[in-house]
């Protein structure tokens, strides 16, 4: 009977403790529930945002995304409540599945935001003609012949650009103080940078070279290696790339990958053995993971698109199919510049930032890079979408063929990048990286 | 009364009525149903009734989701009635994934390299080769238990493994320079099943259909499945009757291995036009709970794997409408369930005892 007796004893007091979990959890929980019982909504707009993200919050790349659209709801009277989060979706046909789970929520536009979501989001946007499908990052939807699939990116390479800047800065005043120990100059007595990219494709060749053209339009000595971790998240493999260009002796790791591996095992090696590196990240700001090792983060301001998109869906004007836009209206900047900047960055930033706005600086500036000794003069770009599965690349859309080189009223030539089209088709490896 | 004696005693049961053992299977239901509405609101507060509303919608709601409940059970499906004959043999095929990767690794070779062959020849080789390597993948372990009693439970489950393997060597070949693969033939559209009656699900739903009435025919009128549920019960009974056992493995591994293969082919052809090492979706797994719930009747198991993805759509619904409620949480809904489920046999096997009653009896 005892036995009988002190089971029940211990069923009771287990079954209280779970009462007493959902008792406090239910307030968390409370205002969202709430939410979607009441639509608040109904006083703005009753669009229903469905948001497909190949990660969550804690991967830097997703967050920017989730923040600018949260941030693009507010902007344009979307309740929190109104927008559908589909988390760690990967890029297979469960993209599909969920963008029509999305579509049978009554979701009045549906966002993706990993290129590799792209193909799924065209399948869903064949088959249900009404709802806008917006794949960012992608790269066909103008040329799908699809009216309700959408493209967008930002002019990153900017702020990439302007990351590049703060590098230099910080170059420039390691080099003035004798800071740089042998090992961190190559033969030529060039500064060694190294850059921890994820894939060799344009995008990150595009961001990788304006990074070293801004560090370059500061201190012009500078060579770059760049490693690929064949992963956009990867925090060992991010890690493993950036103590191998330290050991190389790189004094600024850039990064276009979406973890903090690389600022991480930089500010442990500066703490640990007094080496000297620092880190420029990307998507979001570093410095709590590296807070003497980083010096800035190049950033999209994703709220910007957002916003323009929200603004179309609600007033049923037309979505802009192939969107990318930089500084001019502030879609891309810089993230908070680090204790260990240089003097005077700030203002060398905002400098070069205001020349960007206005439009008389080019990130592409031919005049300051060559290709195998050269400089570029005529960069045919060809903008069909290629399958390349089977090894002959097969034409799935077909798009023209532009030249990239563009030359201005007071006849400066520059590469004209984001502009033919979203997604960036900078792929010339110039003089001054190598690929590692 | 004996000290020593425990408060519990477990009996294996003799028999049991038949209406007895569905009452056993409507009480565990009903108890899982309240635990998980227990669980649901002491994370996310929200009533019963709410819960399993909700789930509902997200599996029936809409002919959206409706048309994918419908498709993912015959996927499921499809898979259970593959490992039936195995089971009913007592051979526990475990790797049913890999048989699936398999087909659908096959059926996407063909599509990619085989993609300017006329429609009809792609589709006749594409399934033609998804089954005959489903089935290489089930006969290799049927050879090695046929011939030398190698344990065919590791054997199986490890050949899932050789599987994904491949199948990701290949996705990286094809995806190339990018993040990832996409959809195979994106130009072509060479070797996509065509939909029929408007809908890209029913043509799955009718080969599956299908196969799971051949089965039912085949392991309950045939003198194969009679083979079958005899060397399932004993051995030596089978070969006292004067059966070849070995012959019965392997045949009935080739069987279930093709089936697989079934699976695979109407996977990459007819839904994702795509493969991964996630093509199979896990559900090369499921299905074994599918397939012993159903004891093996490939009738019962349309039941069960509609049950099965009807959890499944139905809490990834809750997921959708409530933050606190992530996809662990719908992962830990369909524990209890499959908790409560598969418990419940025990007590339609064995008998318990308490010592307050058995007191009585003395």
């Amino acid at each position: 009977m005892k036995k009988i007796l002190s089971t029940l004893l211990v069923m009771i007091l287990a079954v209280s403790m779970l009462a007493g979990c959902g008792a406090n959890n239910t307030n968390n929980a409370g205002s969202s529930s709430d939410a979607t019982a009441t639509p608040e909504a109904s006083t703005t707009s009753d669009v229903k945002v469905g948001v497909i993200l190949v990660g969550d919050e804690t991967e830097g790349y997703t967050k920017a995304h989730i923040d600018g659209i949260v941030a693009a709801a507010a902007n344009t009277g979307i309740a929190e409540s109104n927008i559908l989060w589909k988390y760690s979706v990967p890029e297979s046909a469960d993209c599909y599945t969920a963008a029509k789970e999305l579509v049978a929520q009554g979701c009045s536009v549906i966002i993706s935001n990993s290129y590799g979501h792209q193909d799924y989001m065209a399948e869903a946007a064949a088959e249900f003609t009404d709802v806008p499908f917006v794949a960012m990052t992608g790269d066909y939807a103008a040329i799908s012949g699809l009216d309700n699939l959408y493209n967008a990116f930002t002019d990153v390479y900017q702020s990439r650009y302007v990351s590049g800047v703060v590098a230099g800065m910080k170059i420039a005043e390691l080099v003035a103080n004798n800071e740089i120990p042998e090992t961190g100059y190559d033969a030529d007595g060039n500064v060694k940078i190294g850059y921890v990219g994820a894939f060799p494709y344009a995008e990150v060749v595009s961001g990788f070279t304006s990074f070293y053209l801004g560090i370059k339009s500061v201190y012009e000595n500078v060579s770059m290696e760049v490693t690929y971790t064949s992963s956009w998240f990867d925090i060992e493999a991010e890690a493993a790339a950036a103590e191998s260009l330290m050991a190389d002796g790189c004094v600024i790791i850039g990064q276009h990958a979406d973890s903090t591996g690389a600022p991480t095992a930089i500010q442990s090696a500066q703490d640990g053995n007094g080496t000297v590196a620092f880190s420029v990240g990307y998507n979001v700001d570093m410095l709590e993971a590296a807070p003497t090792a980083a010096l800035t983060s190049a950033t999209n301001e994703w709220s910007v698109y957002y916003t323009t998109l929200f603004n179309a869906v609600i007033a049923g004007s037309a979505i802009p199919q192939d969107w990318s836009e930089g500084y001019d209206v502030g879609a891309v900047a810089i993230t908070t510049l680090g204790s260990s900047c240089a003097a005077g960055t700030a203002e060398k930033v905002a400098e070069v930032e205001a020349a960007l706005k206005s439009g008389s600086l080019y990130v592409f500036d031919t005049s300051t890079f060559t290709v195998e000794g050269a400089a570029i003069t005529s960069a045919p770009v060809d903008l069909s979408y290629y399958d390349y599965s089977t090894g002959t690349p097969t034409v799935v859309y077909t798009g023209e063929t532009v030249e990239a080189i563009k030359t201005d009223a007071n006849g400066v030539s520059y590469f004209d990048e984001s502009s033919f089209r979203a997604a960036p088709y900078f792929s010339l490896i110039i003089d001054g990286i190598t690929i590692k | 009364m004996n000290k020593k004696e425990p408060l519990v005693r477990v009996m294996k049961r003799e028999t049991i009525a038949g209406w007895k053992s569905w009452l056993f299977r409507a009480a565990s239901i009903a108890l899982a149903l309240i635990v998980i509405a227990v669980f649901v609101f002491a994370i996310i507060g929200i009533s019963p009734l709410n819960v399993y509303t909700l789930m509902w919608e997200g599996a029936f709601g809409n002919s959206i989701y409706f048309n994918d409940t419908l498709f993912f059970t015959a996927k499921l499906l499809c898979i259970a009635v593959a490992l039936a004959p195995a089971f009913k043999m007592r051979f526990w095929n475990i790797g049913a994934e890999g048989q699936v990767l398999a087909g659908a690794l096959a059926t996407s070779l063909i599509m990619v390299y085989c993609s300017s062959l006329p429609a009809p020849l792609l589709y006749i080789l594409m399934f033609v080769s998804a089954i005959v390597l489903s089935a290489i993948w089930g006969l290799i372990p049927a050879i090695f238990k046929a011939k030398w009693n190698v344990n065919e439970t590791l054997f199986t489950l490890m050949m899932n493994y050789v599987a994904i393997q491949i199948v990701n060597y290949f996705y990286n070949k094809w995806r190339g320079a990018a993040s990832a693969l996409g959809k195979l033939n994106k130009g072509t559209k060479a070797g996509y099943l065509p939909t029929i009656f408007g809908s890209k699900e029913a043509l799955m739903l009718l080969v599956v259909g299908v196969l799971t009435i051949l089965m039912y025919l085949y392991l309950n009128k045939t003198k194969q499945g009679y083979e079958i549920a005899v060397v399932g019960e004993s051995v030596n009974t089978a070969k006292y009757a004067g059966m070849d056992v070995k012959k019965v493995v392997v045949r009935t591994m080739l069987i279930s291995g093709a089936v697989c293969g079934v699976c695979g082919f109407m996977t990459v052809a007819g839904q994702d036009h795509s493969i991964s090492s996630a093509s199979a979706g896990g559900y090369g797994f499921t299905s074994i709970i599918v397939a012993w719930l159903a004891k093996f009747n490939t009738m019962v198991m349309v039941l069960i794997a509609l049950f099965v993805v009807f959890l499944e759509k139905g809490t990834n619904h809750i997921t959708d409408a409530f933050a606190g409620f992530d996809d662990s949480a719908s992962k830990i809904v369909i524990g209890i369930m499959l908790f409560f489920v598969i418990g419940c046999e025990f007590f339609i096997n064995y008998k318990l005892s308490f010592f307050r009653f058995r007191k009585g009896e003395k």
